[in-house]
């Protein structure tokens, strides 16, 4: 073939997470830290009526939307988590994982040259998502010093004219940081004075370490203008059951079932039936899950205590970002030496985004005794480090 | 707190007070103290092992024996259950309801010493009314444990 591929894909970065990959699957016995999903298996009701959808012989197409069931589901959950009512007839999508509602949300509200403000270290999606979505990528360096929050003189100075939408991305991947109500009440007056919208990523939602999650949506005068985003995927361990949600004002879901209706069709049937057993029954699992997080997350904050490594706390997601910049090397470095020293793999935080130059991804979806090898590999190594320092 | 420690500690006795304060949270005075109050008011009864004795060369056979039994004028099942509880190779003893009134679980070395219990002790005690033995063919899982369940973590070595 001679003529040219798509110029824009083309020019795609790829994800800065595929070339460690590819290191560390060439590696036979690296212990990895670097997984984005739980480690827990899905809860066994919940697999239970996935097989007996198929059981029953539910192995057809859903409506658009997703199952009548599905979306009451949801309706009630977020009402019963956030105190915010969506329709389950026009105001919710279910999409296949959030990584679906990502890219069709921004694609529902986009106009060529809008420019979409995606606040970094964050998710590897946002940024090529709205690039393909014809959209201009303002990105906006979150500060350690900030526990990596969205500041408001930060928002204010990324905003122009042509700026349509936030991407607030809490709780965080990679940082594990959290938005707390009097952080989003101050980003909430600014999007509602300069008529944005905002796309709420919450898909970590329900694994938080201090209090429970709002959601901005939940705000005064901001459920008209966010597209809120959550999803089975880490809150039930459901990664590969590829099911998630968008919950937005009926405008938009009507725009983005179009776009659903078209690329996708509907999300997959048999995790559709799984999900509502998720809600419906799945609170006592979700919150023994979370306990065992929360655990291993001060297991690792003490880890690092210990050892000197300088680290803010994070209170969400599976996270924690620790800083290297003490050993005078790019995350990239420190990542590569680590693992060929030590065979552990982490993330080098530059793969969310330039900003995250200095820190390292490391996610705690392991089981304690696994990060407890980890820890004393990680120690030996960052001692001898400092040895070759001094 | 206190649930929380108790997760932990029944499917980990083994834990230190100092990982279980990192763990929890909180201080190992604080730690100590609460196992302290736990063992005192014998919510905490004992720290055992769970063992998979198929895999070593020692003999162990194990049953559960459905009985039936008359309550005592008085004492309800308390009494008897008492006199079959008070026996080395009773491991544990339960009042059920429904068809039978207590499940006594045993173990010994051999098929026959079972027998022998049940024919020479269980069914003589005087309330005993019947008894119906099940032999224990393959242990599954136990204590919450799944036995010989060795998993590889199947997931990509790195995802976003
Ligand atoms: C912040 C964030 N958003 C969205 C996703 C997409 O998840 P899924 O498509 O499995 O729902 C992920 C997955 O890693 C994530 O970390």
């Amino acid at each position: 073939m001679t003529k040219p591929l798509s110029e824009k894909v083309l020019n795609l970065k790829p994800s800065g997470i595929r070339k460690f990959f590819d290191i560390v699957s060439e590696m036979k016995d690296a212990i990895s830290l670097g997984v984005g999903e739980p480690d827990f298996d899905t809860p066994w009701h919940i697999r239970d009526e996935g097989i007996y959808a198929l059981e029953r012989g539910r192995t057809f197409y859903t409506s658009n939307a997703g199952l009548k069931d599905l979306r009451q589901e949801i309706s009630n959950y977020i009402s019963r988590t956030q105190g915010v009512n969506y329709s389950p007839d026009s105001e919710i999508l279910v999409t296949v994982g959030g990584s679906e509602a990502i890219d069709i949300g921004l694609r529902a509200i986009i106009n060529e040259g809008d420019e979409v403000i995606i606040p970094q270290p964050s998710y590897v999606s946002y940024e090529p998502c709205a690039i393909l979505a014809n959209a201009k990528p303002v990105i906006i360096n979150l500060k350690e010093e900030n526990e990596f929050r969205l500041k408001p003189e930060e928002l204010l100075s990324a905003i122009t004219e042509k700026t349509k939408v936030l991407i607030l991305p809490y709780p965080n991947n990679p940082t594990g940081a959290i938005m707390e109500k009097e952080d989003l009440e101050s980003i909430a007056e600014i999007i509602r004075e300069k008529d944005l919208y905002v796309m709420s990523d919450e898909i970590y939602a329900a694994l938080t370490y201090k209090d429970r999650h709002t959601s901005i949506a939940s705000l005064d005068r901001m459920k008209e203008r966010t597209i809120l985003i959550n999803g089975f995927s880490k809150a039930y361990a459901m990664t590969g059951w590829r099911l998630g949600y968008a919950c937005a004002p009926k405008e938009i879901i009507s725009q983005m079932t179009k776009i659903h209706q078209y690329a996708i069709m509907c999300a997959p049937t048999t995790s559709q039936y799984a999900a509502v057993e998720a809600l419906k029954n799945g609170d006592d699992d979700v919150e023994l899950m979370r306990k065992a997080y929360n655990q291993r997350r001060r297991f690792l904050m003490n880890a690092f205590k210990e050892m000197k490594l300088d680290c803010f706390e994070p209170y969400g997601a599976f996270y924690v970002f620790p800083s290297i910049k003490e050993f005078g090397m790019t995350s990239e470095e420190f990542a590569t030496k680590f693992l060929m020293e030590e065979k552990v793999a982490v993330v080098p935080g530059t793969a969310f985004g330039a900003c995250g130059e200095g820190f390292l991804r490391i996610s705690y979806a392991y089981s304690i005794d696994n990060l407890k090898v980890a820890m004393e590999r990680l120690n030996r190594f960052i001692t001898n480090l400092r040895k070759v320092k001094q | 707190m206190r649930e929380e420690l108790l997760a932990i500690l029944e499917k980990n006795s083994r834990i230190d007070f100092k990982e279980l304060a990192v763990l929890l949270g909180v201080s190992e005075e604080k730690v100590l103290e609460e196992i302290t109050a736990l063992e005192k008011d014998g919510i905490i009864c004992g720290y055992h092992t769970l063992i998979n004795w198929e895999k070593t060369s020692i003999e162990k056979v194990n049953a559960l024996i459905e009985v039936k039994v008359t309550p005592q004028r008085g004492q309800g099942f308390d009494r008897i259950a008492e006199r079959i509880y008070n026996y080395p190779e009773v491991r544990a003893v339960y009042l059920i309801s429904g068809g039978y009134d207590l499940l006594v679980t045993l173990e010994e070395k051999t098929l026959k010493e079972i027998a022998n219990f049940v024919s020479d002790k269980l069914s003589t005690l005087d309330s005993v009314l019947s008894t119906a033995t099940h032999f224990i063919l393959k242990k599954y899982k136990d204590h919450g444990t799944i036995i010989n369940q060795n998993r590889n973590d199947e997931r990509e070595v790195i995802t976003p």
